[in-house]
């Protein structure tokens, strides 16, 4: 954790007409670092990558906060400098390979796409460059595989030519929104694993945008977790395992059947978080209270703010640390 | 061979059955198909069935109001209540024969007060005769329009709904006939049976058929498939009533939406035949008023623009009004205007 | 090599399944043909003005006029079976002769006519699309349902008041300076001339068909997860619109421009009588009006052979721009 900050975002708000997907959110990624962002759909996740990439649905706006990404603020480029960076220094994988590339071109085309625009390669030397990259990510037989069309590849495979076309440029950082929701269980261990050796190998800052707990112990430096639009709690995956603060985070590592063998914790019952995430529209308050086993009339009035209970440690939530209040929560739900 | 699956996404509709889904069902409401339901005990059928009737009513609601706020499908609205006056008020106008001269010819429009529009190289009134004209292309595009509907539905539904060898040897029936250039279909139709009015627009009408069937037969075929049709068949009712009660009524906004388009090419049709000398030579219809003005185009140009104009202004409103109906009735497109 | 076998055998495919279609196609036309009164005997008789029976019957019995209605298709048919498509009394000579004159010309026009309506269509139909709800949309929306409104005759007409009688800047009609012994390049530059305003008065209603097919194409295409992933790579919107958007919005347009081409030759009919420009379209008015039947059917089967080798070729184009279809 010692190395220099990459990425800084601070009170990045989105706003849609009619609501705020992302509110106030802060995080910092450092270089080489892999930070996992962690929450169920809805709770804002997705739009923040794209936030981070500038490529947001026009719909939505930026209505507050800075991304400082080395030293720049992404917010106030220009149309322009953004488009030199995407693709060259911030990179980014879908969570849909099967529609993510473009069924009318040849692979080689769509890696070769961004060597060229950005590293001004020859049509040759990119080709080159291209059959490396789908060796690098483990493709068989990349020189036969580069003529492929999309629709001749597995889900799998169209994944790794994802990451192929994402690390082309040796990008600073690798945004993966949800990088193997779509593939076989098999199949999700083996695409992280390259990841995370890529993020090695290409020193890359990596963020890891999941709501699978799972992927987090075992890859993730740093997680952040995310419920409607705003981060309720931060820690180092060790410490948020062993003792996860805000009851959300308790909600989804009891909902998390992975989990069951490898932590003490969940020694009760299998439990879902009762109620919706669509019922955080329109509260006042902490979006988490309508689903809180141990909400406060408190609560709703005012947004919690974040707690230090711990260096490397943020909670959205005073109640925990209200007498008896720990032990209920951390029994109940 | 085309294709006949990939040749019906030409036209850019959506199934509208699928938007009619989205409403939660409502099984209490009274509505009449309950009343038929009522005894018979298959409780999905019914709620599919009467969810579909009383989704379908709000659903028109719903299309009518956003019909209505729709400026261009307005504008189209105003422009055809104006034809259809014209063509309402010619006789009590112009009780005289348009085809009568009244002045001395070439007259310039805008130049003597009593014939606003000008004369022609016979000394016959212009406005009179596009007046009367508009009674002639309203005539024949409609009354075409609903042969070729009838003929489409009849072909397309059968087609669709039985699929089979039946499919297939209507199909074909489709694909020899949009073999055939239509206009030149219709020139030799025409021109074997003699120029009346009455055969221009059965010609039409026969010409126009295969693109509603087409249309009709993919409507039916995704239709078909649909829990309230499968319940209703499981329940024994006629092939008839199912294909008018329960399955038409889910066809209809694309075929609503066709049949505004129909009437405007239909009137093209009409004028191009009376254009080609294909028209009731006792009759004034734009198009042959074209056709008398084209041999002065270079002395006298009004006589061709101006009736050009009426079709133009005629047609236009109703292609308006097609898509003001498929604004209202896809709902998917018109988030994107 | 095998790619192009491939494609081979798929356009033998075809060909063979179309066989039992035009046959079927013949025979219709051929008995509604027969449901006209009067043949071609009664018009040339009553163009000549002072033709006695005799004179008629001779002439019906000198190009088979007065057999039974089988024997004659049989004849026809015979004809076919032996690449002749018969002999045109109206305008004494073998019809393949007549449309092989007349061909070539309507080949020209509807061809040019297709590439300006699809080339312009595409433009005006990605304009649409990139700014889908703003001003250029909604202007251009209006005046492509204009072209589409507007009758092909007509604006022929008003295009010659205008580009000819007013400006003078173009023919009026025909389909090349007659006596001119032009070469080369000025004698294509000729052509060209003879060549606009008809093409553009054909082609305006298929512009606006196509600019709003690519508008709807190109906006369904917009939303799709390899558009969002070309923008993560930095390319500029120009290249995603053109490389990425575009190449996919190409298919359902090119489907309806493989429909259209048997329209087109509908269409050039008026649009060769306004003109006079010399093609088939006005040879098969002519033919109608002159009751000269063997020159109509040979016109019509020629038709639906146009309509369907555009189908293939439409197929073709598919298996070209969709790696997913290939040739089956």
């Amino acid at each position: 954790m010692a190395n220099a900050s990459l990425l800084s975002v601070r009170d990045l708000t989105v706003k849609f007409p009619r609501i705020e997907p992302v509110r106030n959110l802060s995080f910092d990624v450092s270089e080489g670092e892999t930070l996992a962002i962690v929450g169920e759909s809805g709770s804002g996740k997705s739009l923040t990558a794209l936030a981070l990439m500038r490529l947001l649905p026009k719909a939505a706006q930026i209505t507050s906060g800075r991304i400082d990404f080395s030293g720049r603020d992404l917010l106030k480029l220009d149309d322009r400098s953004i488009r030199s960076l995407r693709g060259k220094e911030i990179a980014m994988i879908f969570q849909e390979p099967m529609t993510s590339l473009n069924p009318v071109l040849t692979i080689g085309r769509q890696i070769t796409e961004s060597l060229r625009l950005h590293e001004g390669l020859s049509a040759k030397a990119a080709r080159l460059r291209a059959i490396e990259l789908l060796d690098l990510v483990r493709i068989p037989a990349p020189h036969k595989r580069i003529d492929d069309y999309p629709h001749q590849l597995s889900g799998g495979m169209r994944q790794r030519v994802m990451i192929a076309i994402a690390v082309a440029c040796r990008p600073r950082l690798l945004i993966a929104d949800e990088p193997t929701t779509a593939l076989d269980v098999t199949i999700q261990a083996q695409v992280l694993d390259l990841l995370d050796r890529l993020r090695r190998e290409l020193s890359m800052a990596l963020i890891l945008i999941t709501h699978d707990l799972g992927i987090v112990t075992q890859w993730a430096d740093n997680v952040v977790v995310m419920y409607a639009g705003r981060k309720v709690e931060q820690a180092l995956p060790e410490a948020l395992f062993a003792d996860p603060l805000h009851p959300y985070t308790r909600g989804l590592l009891n909902a998390s059947p992975r989990l069951k063998d490898d932590y003490h914790y969940t020694d009760g019952p299998l439990t879902e978080i009762p109620g919706s995430i669509v019922s955080a529209i329109g509260e006042n308050g902490c979006p988490f209270a309508p689903r809180c086993p141990i909400v406060r009339s408190g609560c709703r009035t005012r947004v919690p703010d974040l707690l230090v209970p711990a260096e490397d440690r943020l909670v959205a939530c005073p109640v925990i640390f209200a007498e008896g209040e720990r032990h209920v929560a951390a029994r109940g739900l | 061979m085309s294709n006949p699956d990939t040749a019906e996404r030409a036209p850019v509709v959506l199934n509208p059955a699928l938007a009619y889904d989205r409403s939660p069902p409502k099984p209490d409401a009274p509505t009449p198909n309950e009343e038929r339901w009522s005894n018979v005990h298959a409780p999905d059928a019914m709620r599919a069935t009467t969810a579909s009737a009383e989704t379908g009513t709000t659903s028109a609601n719903r299309a009518l109001r956003v019909f209505l706020r729709n400026p261009n499908a307005m504008t189209g609205l105003i422009f055809l209540v104006l034809v259809v006056a014209a063509a309402l008020l010619a006789p009590v106008l112009y009780p005289e024969d348009p085809l009568s001269m009244v002045a001395r010819p070439f007259i310039w429009p805008g130049t003597n007060s009593t014939y606003p529009l000008g004369t022609d190289s016979l000394g016959r009134d212009v406005l009179s005769g596009i007046l009367h004209g508009a009674r002639i292309s309203l005539l024949v595009g409609i009354v075409a329009t609903v042969i070729g509907l009838a003929v489409g539905l009849i072909i397309g539904s059968t087609a669709g709904y039985f699929g089979g060898w039946v499919d297939d040897v209507l199909v074909k029936l489709i694909e020899i006939v949009q073999t055939l250039p239509s206009f030149i279909l219709l020139v030799v139709l025409v021109a074997i049976a003699q120029p009346s009015v009455a055969v221009v627009t059965g010609a039409v009408g026969i010409v126009s058929w295969p693109t509603v069937a087409r249309l009709v037969r993919s409507e039916f075929r995704a239709i078909r498939e649909k829990d309230y049709v499968v319940a209703a068949r499981s329940l024994g009712y006629g092939h008839v009533r199912i294909i008018i009660r329960e399955i038409l009524p889910n066809a209809l906004p694309p075929i609503i939406v066709t049949s505004s388009v129909m009437v405007a090419s239909a009137i093209l049709m009409e004028s191009a035949l009376s254009f080609m000398g294909l028209g009731d030579p006792n009759l004034v219809s734009w198009g042959s008023m074209i056709g008398d003005g084209r041999e002065l185009l270079r002395t006298a140009w009004y006589l061709t623009a101006i009736p050009g104009l009426a079709i133009v202004f005629t047609v236009l409103a109703l292609n308006l009004i097609g898509d003001g109906l498929n604004d209202a009735l896809n709902p998917r497109f018109t988030d994107e205007r | 090599m095998t790619a192009y076998r491939r494609i081979g055998r798929a356009l033998l495919r075809t060909a063979l399944q179309a066989i039992p279609t035009i046959l079927v196609i013949i025979v219709l036309d051929f008995f509604l043909l027969q449901l006209a009164p009067g043949d071609a005997a009664d018009v040339m008789a009553g163009e000549a003005g002072s033709a006695t029976e005799e004179t008629v019957a001779a002439l019906r019995s000198r190009f088979g006029l007065d057999l039974p209605i089988l024997h004659r298709l049989f004849a026809y048919l015979d004809n076919l079976a032996h690449f002749s498509l018969g002999f045109s009394p109206r305008y004494n000579m073998p019809v393949a002769e007549l449309i092989g004159q007349r061909l070539p010309g309507t080949l020209l026009l509807m061809l040019v006519a297709l590439a300006i309506a699809v080339v312009l269509g595409l433009a005006l139909g990605s304009i649409m699309a990139v700014f889908a709800g703003k001003l250029p949309d909604r202007i251009i929306s209006v005046l492509s349902l204009l072209f589409y409104s507007i009758p092909g005759f007509w604006i022929g007409l008003m295009l010659i008041v205008l580009f000819s009688v007013k400006l003078g800047w173009l023919p009026s009609g025909g389909s090349g300076t007659i006596g001119s012994d032009l070469t080369g390049l000025h004698a294509v530059l000729d052509q060209l001339r003879y060549m606009i305003l008809p093409a553009t008065s054909l082609a305006l209603f298929y512009v606006a068909i196509y600019a709003r097919l690519t508008r709807a194409a190109m906006l369904e295409v917009k939303s799709q997860d390899y558009v969002r992933t070309a923008a993560a790579k930095g390319l500029s919107p120009f290249t995603i619109t053109t490389r990425h958007i575009l190449r996919n919005a190409l298919l359902p347009v090119t489907t309806m421009a493989g429909m259209h081409l048997g329209g087109m030759l509908g269409g050039a009919v008026v649009v060769e009588t306004v003109y006079s420009w010399p093609g088939l379209g006005r040879l098969a008015f002519e033919a109608v009006m002159g009751r000269d039947f063997t020159v109509l059917l040979g016109i019509l089967l020629l038709s639906s052979l146009v309509v369907i080798a555009a189908n293939a070729v439409v197929d073709l184009l598919h298996a070209w721009l969709d790696p997913r279809i290939g040739v089956r």
